[in-house]
Parts: C-alpha cells; sequence; structure tokens
C-alpha cells in the first residue's frame, strides 16, 4: 500500500513551493510586475525596507520550506528504517528558536521607526501647498491665491488635475467631503485616508518630473474604480506659469468681489 | 433519603469504578434526533452541513468577483442573465455588493461557525471524554441563531439596492449614510442584523465551550493532558468572550446611527450624495477602532483551532510525539494575549495618530514570534518521524507550508513604512487568503478527511481525496502567490476595473490567469464534494479507530451513539505518545492501562 515513488511525489510537489515561490519573485521585475517607478525623496526608504524584508523572510521562506520538503523526503514511511524517534521537544532547540526571531523582529522594529517618523510624524513647518479634498468620485483641489493663504477669497479651484513643483517641500492638506476615500500616489509612495471631519497634513518632496497616477484606495460606493487624478509633477518655472494660467481663468470667469461663492465651494 | 454515602474526595481511577457504565439513551423522535438536537455531534453536523453549503455560496461569489477583475465588462456567464438590461455586464456597484459578501460569508457563515461550531462542537466532548456539552440546550440555540442571519444575509440580495457594498468592514459613513450607495439601503441594516445573530450563536457557542473544557473532563484528564484541538478551542472561545461584546455594541450602534438618527460615528454636517446625515458630532475612526478590537482577535478565532486540529494530524501520521507540547500550549496563549493589542495595524494610514501607530507596530512585530515558534515545532514533529501520506497528512503539510507563507507576507504589513505602499494593495489580499484559505480552509479539509470515519463510521476515499488536494493545492497557489507581485505593483483591491490607471493597465494577462486558476480551484471541490456524499453512504467501514491515533474520540464506537462512550474513559497519559520505544505497537492510547496490573484492576472494576 505504501509506495516510495508517492513519497517521493509528495515531497517533491512541497518542493515546489519555495522553488516556484522564489521564481515568482525573480522574473516578475522582468515583465514589469514589480514596485512602480519611484520619483519621491522618501520612496527609496519605503523601497530599501520592503527589499530587507523580502530577502530577510525570503530566506526564512526557503530555509523552512526546505526543511519541511527534507523531512517529508527521509522521514518517508515507506523508506525510512526503524521506529520514529520518541522525542517531546528540546528546551535549548526552544531557547534558541524564540529568542533567535525575538531579536530579529525586535531590531526590525526598531529600525524603520525613524522612517515611519520621517513620513508621517515630522512635518515640515510650512503652510499647506495644496487642500485636497475627496469626495464621490473626484478629487477637489484647493490652490492658494496669489494671497499665498488657503481659505481666501482667491483660492483656486480644479478637480483631478494636481500640479506640484519638483525638488521642494509639497504640504498637502487632506479632507473628505463625505465617505472615507484613501488619496493613493503609488509612484510616490504615498497613501494616507481621507475621512470625513479631520483635516491631515500629508508631505512629499518629489525627486523627477513627470505625470502619475492619484487612486484612490480606500472603498468609497459604486465609483470608487473611476475615482482617478492625475499628479503633474514639473519644474518651478512650469508650475509656476501653469498655475498664472489657472489664476487668469479664474479671475476672467469668476470676479473675486463675491467671496462668499467662493467659499461655500471650498466646503 | 438514601442512606448510600459517596465520599467528598476520590482519585481518579476510583471514580471510574463508582460511576455506572454507560448505555447509548433511547432515541425520542425524529424531530429531536435530527433537527432540533441537543447531541454535539448532531449540532456539529448541522454547523459542518450549513457551512459546507454558504462554503459553496461564498466561491461562487468569489469566482463573479475574479470574472470581473480579469475581464472588466464583458459579458458575464450564467450571472449575465441579471445584467440582461445593460447587455450582459456587471454593474459597478453589483461588484461591490459580490465582494462585500463574498468576505462576510466566507468569515461569518463558514471559517467561524465551520472551526467552532462545526469541529468545536463536534470534537469536544470526544476529545475530553464528556458524555456532551456542559449546556446542550444553550448548545442547540447557538446553531438556531445562525439561522436568522442565513435569512438576513440571504434575503439582504433581494431588497432594493442589494445587499451590503460597503465592504465586511462597514465603514461609515458610507455604510451609515443610506444615499452613500445603493447597498447602504436595507442590505446594509440586514447585514448589521445578520452580524448580531452570529454574534449571539459565537457568544452561546463560546460559554458553553469553556465551561464544558474546564468542569468536564474526564477522570485524569488534567488540562496538560488535553489534545492541542483543545487547547486551541479553549483559548478560542476565551477570544471570543472578550472580544465580541465590542463588536456587538459597535453593531448596535452602527444600526442606531442608521435607523434611530444618532451620530456615533458621522462628524458634523456630514453630507454624503447631497443627503445629510441626520445629526453629527461622531467620529468615522470610533468604528474602525471598535470593529477592529474584535475582528483582529477574531483572525485568531479564524486560524487557532485549525492550528490545534493540525497539530493532532500531524503527530498521528508522523507517528511521534508532538514536538514542544507546552511551548505550544504557551504560543497559543501567547497570539491569544498579544492579539488584542494589535488592532491599530489595520488603521495605519486611517488618520489615527501616527505616534500611536509606532506601538502598534512593535506588538505586531511581537506577535509574529509565538506563530514562528508554533511552525518550529510542527517542522520538529515532522523531524525524525515515519510519515504516513495520507489525504488528512498531506492537508495538514499544506497547511504548514501555507501558513508560512501567510504569516512571513504578515510582517511586510507590520513594517509601518511598507504598509503606507502596499495597504489596501493585493498584496494585503494575498496575506490573509494564505492565512484563512491556504490555512484555514486546508487545515478543515485535514480535519474532515481526519475526523469523517468518527462522524459517519466509514472512511472516505483516499485516491479522490489527493486528487481533490492536488488540485486544490495547484490551483490556490496559482490564485494566490501572484497576488503578491500585484501587490507590489500597488494594484488596489475593490476597484471593479483598475486597467484605466497608466500604473496597473499592463496586468490584465496576470489577473486572467489567477481567475482561471480560482475556476480551478472552485471546479476541484466538485471531487471533494462526490467523494464526501459518497463515502456518507458507501465507504468503507471504519471501525473505532482506522489512523491508529491516541485521542479519547478514537475509543468510542464510530459513529458514537447518543452519550459518546460505551464505558467510562479513564485517561492515563498524555494524547501524543506514538513510537514509545518498548512498547507493543506505536501509539497508546489515552486510556490505554499503564501496565498490566493496572489493565487487570480496570477489568475486575468493570
Amino acid at each position: 500500500m505504501r509506495s516510495r515513488l508517492l513519497g517521493i511525489i509528495w515531497s517533491l510537489v512541497f518542493l515546489a513551493v519555495p522553488v516556484l515561490g522564489v521564481a515568482t519573485f525573480a522574473v516578475a521585475p522582468a515583465f514589469d510586475i514589480w514596485l512602480p517607478e519611484n520619483v519621491s525623496e522618501h520612496g527609496p526608504t519605503v523601497d530599501g525596507l520592503f527589499m530587507f524584508i523580502l530577502v530577510l523572510t525570503g530566506v526564512v521562506f526557503v530555509v523552512t520550506e526546505g526543511l519541511l520538503f527534507w523531512f517529508l523526503w527521509k522521514y518517508d514511511a515507506a523508506h525510512a528504517q526503524g521506529p520514529a524517534t520518541y522525542r517531546h521537544g528540546s528546551h535549548s532547540l526552544e531557547v534558541v528558536w524564540t529568542i533567535l526571531p525575538a531579536g530579529v523582529l525586535l531590531f526590525l522594529a526598531i529600525y524603520q521607526m525613524n522612517s515611519w517618523a520621517d513620513i508621517k510624524m515630522r512635518r515640515p513647518a510650512m503652510s499647506p501647498t495644496v487642500e485636497v479634498v475627496g469626495r464621490q468620485f473626484e478629487w477637489r483641489l484647493r490652490y492658494p491665491g496669489r494671497d499665498g493663504m488657503l481659505g481666501t477669497p482667491d483660492d483656486l479651484f480644479i478637480v483631478n488635475d494636481l500640479h506640484v513643483p519638483v525638488d521642494e517641500d509639497i504640504l498637502v492638506q487632506l479632507k473628505s467631503a463625505d465617505v472615507l476615500h484613501s488619496f493613493f500616489l503609488p509612484n510616490l509612495r504615498i497613501k494616507q485616508d481621507a475621512v470625513p471631519g479631520m483635516k491631515i497634513p500629508v508631505w512629499f518632496k518629489a525627486t523627477q518630473t513627470g505625470e502619475f497616477d492619484i487612486v484612490c484606495a480606500e472603498l468609497c460606493g459604486w465609483g470608487h474604480y473611476k475615482m482617478k487624478g492625475h499628479i503633474t509633477i514639473e519644474s518651478r518655472e512650469d508650475f509656476d506659469s501653469w498655475i498664472e494660467k489657472k489664476y487668469a481663468e479664474q479671475e476672467s470667469t469668476q470676479p473675486v468681489a463675491e467671496p462668499s461663492d467662493a467659499v461655500a465651494i471650498a466646503d | 433519603m438514601s442512606t448510600t454515602t459517596i465520599p467528598s474526595t476520590h482519585s481518579a481511577a476510583d471514580l471510574a469504578t463508582l460511576l455506572p457504565v454507560r448505555k447509548p439513551r433511547p432515541i425520542a423522535d425524529f424531530l429531536s434526533t435530527y433537527v432540533f438536537s441537543k447531541d454535539h455531534k448532531v449540532i456539529g453536523l448541522q454547523f459542518l452541513f450549513s457551512t459546507l453549503l454558504w462554503f459553496l455560496v461564498g466561491g461562487l461569489l468569489a469566482l463573479a468577483v475574479r470574472w470581473q477583475v480579469a475581464w472588466p465588462w464583458s459579458d458575464v456567464p450564467v450571472l449575465g442573465k441579471l445584467f440582461a438590461q445593460q447587455g450582459g455586464q456587471m454593474s459597478p456597484e453589483f461588484y461591490t455588493m459580490l465582494f462585500t459578501m463574498h468576505a462576510t460569508v466566507m468569515i461569518f457563515l463558514v471559517i467561524i461557525p465551520i472551526l467552532a461550531g462545526a469541529f468545536g462542537n463536534f470534537l469536544i466532548p470526544l476529545m475530553i471524554g464528556a458524555d456532551d456539552m456542559a449546556f446542550p440546550t444553550l448548545n442547540m440555540l447557538s446553531y438556531w441563531f445562525m439561522w436568522p442571519a442565513f435569512f438576513a444575509f440571504g434575503a439582504s440580495f433581494f431588497v432594493e439596492g442589494g445587499a451590503a457594498s460597503s465592504g465586511w468592514t462597514s465603514y461609515p459613513t458610507l455604510s451609515t449614510n443610506v444615499a452613500a450607495s445603493p447597498g447602504s439601503g436595507m442590505g446594509q441594516t440586514l447585514w448589521l442584523v445578520g452580524l448580531t445573530m452570529v454574534g449571539v450563536s459565537s457568544m452561546l457557542g463560546s460559554v458553553n465551550y469553556m465551561t464544558t473544557i474546564i468542569l468536564m473532563r474526564a477522570p485524569g484528564m488534567t488540562m496538560f493532558r488535553l489534545p492541542m484541538t483543545i487547547w486551541a478551542m479553549f483559548i478560542t472561545a476565551v477570544l471570543q468572550a472578550f472580544a465580541l461584546p465590542v463588536l456587538t455594541a459597535a453593531g448596535f450602534m452602527q444600526l442606531a446611527d442608521r435607523t434611530l438618527g444618532t451620530g456615533f460615528f458621522s462628524p458634523e454636517g456630514n453630507m454624503v450624495n447631497n443627503t445629510l446625515t441626520a445629526t453629527g458630532g461622531g467620529q468615522p475612526l470610533l468604528w474602525q477602532h471598535l470593529f477592529w478590537f474584535y475582528s483582529h482577535p477574531a483572525v485568531y478565532i479564524m486560524i487557532l483551532p485549525a492550528m490545534g486540529m493540525v497539530s493532532d494530524i500531524l503527530t498521528c501520521f508522523a507517528r511521534k510525539p508532538l514536538f514542544g507540547y507546552r511551548p505550544m500550549v504557551y504560543s497559543i496563549a501567547g497570539i491569544a494575549g498579544l492579539g488584542f493589542i494589535v488592532w491599530g495595524h489595520h488603521m495605519f494610514i486611517s488618520g489615527m495618530n501616527p505616534a500611536l501607530g509606532i506601538t502598534f507596530m512593535v506588538s505586531t512585530m511581537m506577535i509574529a514570534l509565538p506563530s514562528a515558534v508554533k511552525t518550529f515545532n510542527w517542522l520538529g514533529t515532522i523531524w525524525g518521524g515515519r510519515i504516513q501520506f495520507t489525504t488528512a497528512m498531506l492537508f495538514a503539510l499544506s497547511f504548514v507550508s501555507m501558513f508560512i507563507i501567510g504569516g512571513l507576507s504578515g510582517i511586510f504589513m507590520a513594517a509601518t513604512p511598507v504598509d503606507i505602499f502596499i495597504h489596501d494593495t493585493y498584496f494585503i489580499v494575498a496575506h490573509f487568503h494564505y492565512v484563512l484559505f491556504a490555512g484555514t480552509a486546508m487545515g478543515v479539509w485535514a480535519a474532515i478527511y481526519f475526523w469523517f470515519p468518527k462522524m459517519f463510521g466509514r472512511t472516505m476515499n483516499e485516491f479522490w481525496g489527493k486528487a481533490h488536494f492536488f488540485l486544490t493545492f495547484i490551483f490556490l497557489n496559482g490564485t494566490f502567490f501572484t497576488m503578491h507581485i500585484l501587490g507590489a505593483v500597488g494594484f488596489p483591491r475593490r476597484l471593479a476595473d483598475a486597467y484605466h490607471y497608466e500604473t496597473f493597465h499592463h496586468l490584465q494577462p496576470l489577473n486572467a490567469f489567477m481567475t482561471w486558476c480560482a475556476i480551478g480551484m472552485v471546479t476541484s471541490q466538485i471531487i471533494f464534494a462526490v467523494n464526501f456524499f459518497w463515502s456518507m453512504f458507501f465507504g468503507p467501514i471504519a471501525g473505532r479507530n482506522p489512523w491508529h491515533a491516541n485521542g479519547l474520540e478514537w475509543s468510542a464506537p464510530s459513529p458514537p451513539g447518543h452519550g459518546n462512550f460505551d464505558f467510562q474513559p479513564v485517561v492515563y497519559r498524555g494524547p501524543y505518545e506514538y513510537s514509545v520505544p518498548g512498547a507493543e505497537k506505536d501509539y497508546l492510547m489515552q486510556t490505554d492501562p499503564p501496565n498490566a496490573a493496572a489493565a487487570m484492576a480496570a477489568a475486575a472494576a468493570h
């Protein structure tokens, strides 16, 4: 009934897990199925940490799955001689495999604290560059007007088309008009939920010019999939001329003399 | 008054001689035996059949989700008739409803009740040597409280606007404002009602399990002679009892927000889709805290029993004692304890104070430790064993193999800076499917193949069992492993169509491949269904102990009658005495007397 051949086959099935697992991660970048191009200053920290954990867990993955395969191969009842080892455990092994991972996990925890603090806690001392308001199913953007201040009558209103200057600190004030949304900039390694009733600061510094996606990453209703925005990262000159054009457009259609209208649109 | 005196203290062996030999009780009538039964085994099987049926529903919902992800806006086979007016395409609101209900069904109507309800009920009294649960009526009610939930979730598909569609997490204000989404109407209310009923059922069960395990163990069955299955069920019951009231309270608060006009979760003046929420002053994040305070421990409720059952199956088919019994118990307790202080890792980017994120990150890193210890001990268990590749063993081994993947991928999410990028992408979808499907569901199949002989007195077909295992194993990895690299691109979950984004437009072929694998995975279950029902009636007769296992349940008849044991079980040792040197056979049951003298004494007592 017990065949050695079957034992070999089943062992190999379990060997296929680490082999194909590692292969999947190895070939994925060749098909461009990998971390998208990074264009933010803090991005390399995030990507580096991702790769560090990938290598660390990859080693543990290969070793544990490899042991599983080896034990199945070697201790197949149809093949191994004599009875099983009568053993209830090993105190020293338990100590080793408790302390060792505990040390590694604690190291990981401490190692990443500073990057987290940089990305989410050490806000640059500046007034917001732009206010982003999530709304079913669009991103409403509000730039300070010529006075450089948000919340004044000359504020500039734009939908879905975010422009920011390259190599400068950008501080976004994130709000939601209705339900939860999440402001996801894959190429800038930024994601932050927008919560009704809260103003949440988000900051980043882009390092390259280009056009990228703004994705809504928190379920916000039936049209969640199409809540798509666009971010254009451009040089300071290009940004200035773009915003100047927008100011002019707005001023030609909407006299600044009636401030109450502008404020109403904001909220 | 009887003059018989009962000694107030006596040893386990004395007790065995005092208690009368138990006989199966007479059957009252069909209804009380098979429908409103108070027999824990019948209730366990009722849970098993109901949850397997919902498993099918959840699986078909998943296929419909996968269809849309792979080929958005193409004509849907079979389901297309529902969308005849739109030319056979799935609408985005229907898609939103599909993934909400897929998760809801799988979590609340399949995984939790199949582990605690089906296997907890069936196995606890048998494995501790009790004749039934401590509270049989409560036990019966725990099953029948599932039916209002079945009706509420089932009916919600047919009300105006359709079933709930704000995700299984039901985050306000999408879920609280009736105008926010079509499913936020009656569907969401029914969802909350269903959730509450599932909670009542779980609570009744957990009280019963704790009491039974503490008070009704057979003579000699000390806590540290309990099989891992029972330890896991016990700690799961404790988790349920402490975490569930929070979810129930939160559910009532959301129900009040929706129907009574309270404002626990909506801020002042919250306007959704031109509809103002009645009152304000609340906080959407409050729901997330309350929800995850239950739902994170619930993640362990959904895996610990499977871990316990897999430990028992691995030892039996490795013919070797469990490696590190006490560390295994302590690590389950450690997971349960730490499980209460890690809920914030679901909320790193929710707008919660980022400083709080750091504390949750540290506790989350530490909860990986007991899981690692368990994995190493499972490997230690098969090391030096004599492995028998039965279907149950293959499924149990795949649990270990897959749990390694699910456990390791969790570390990425625990690392807060990495979580910023992969949060709400397919990376997390890969992670929890490796834990819950490739882990728990594979563990459940292991348990079904293993305890089937005890349930029905017959064994399942091994050849078709292995075919079922092989196909499921291949297809599940094809479906879920690829999700990791999809997540690495940042591919977001819950999008009806993501290909219009520049970043994701090249991922459609990969998604199509995954959907084909998912179709293969669901189709393979036909083999299981046929094998299951065929073996129930025509499988080979099993006898009491077909696997030569040690547990108490294997000393009872297969299937056991009402009252379980036809003798008073007395426990002499732990459950993992396999391949003891000098013993005649390679297993020593918990009821086998320690030596010849004890054997004779026991025989004389009978």
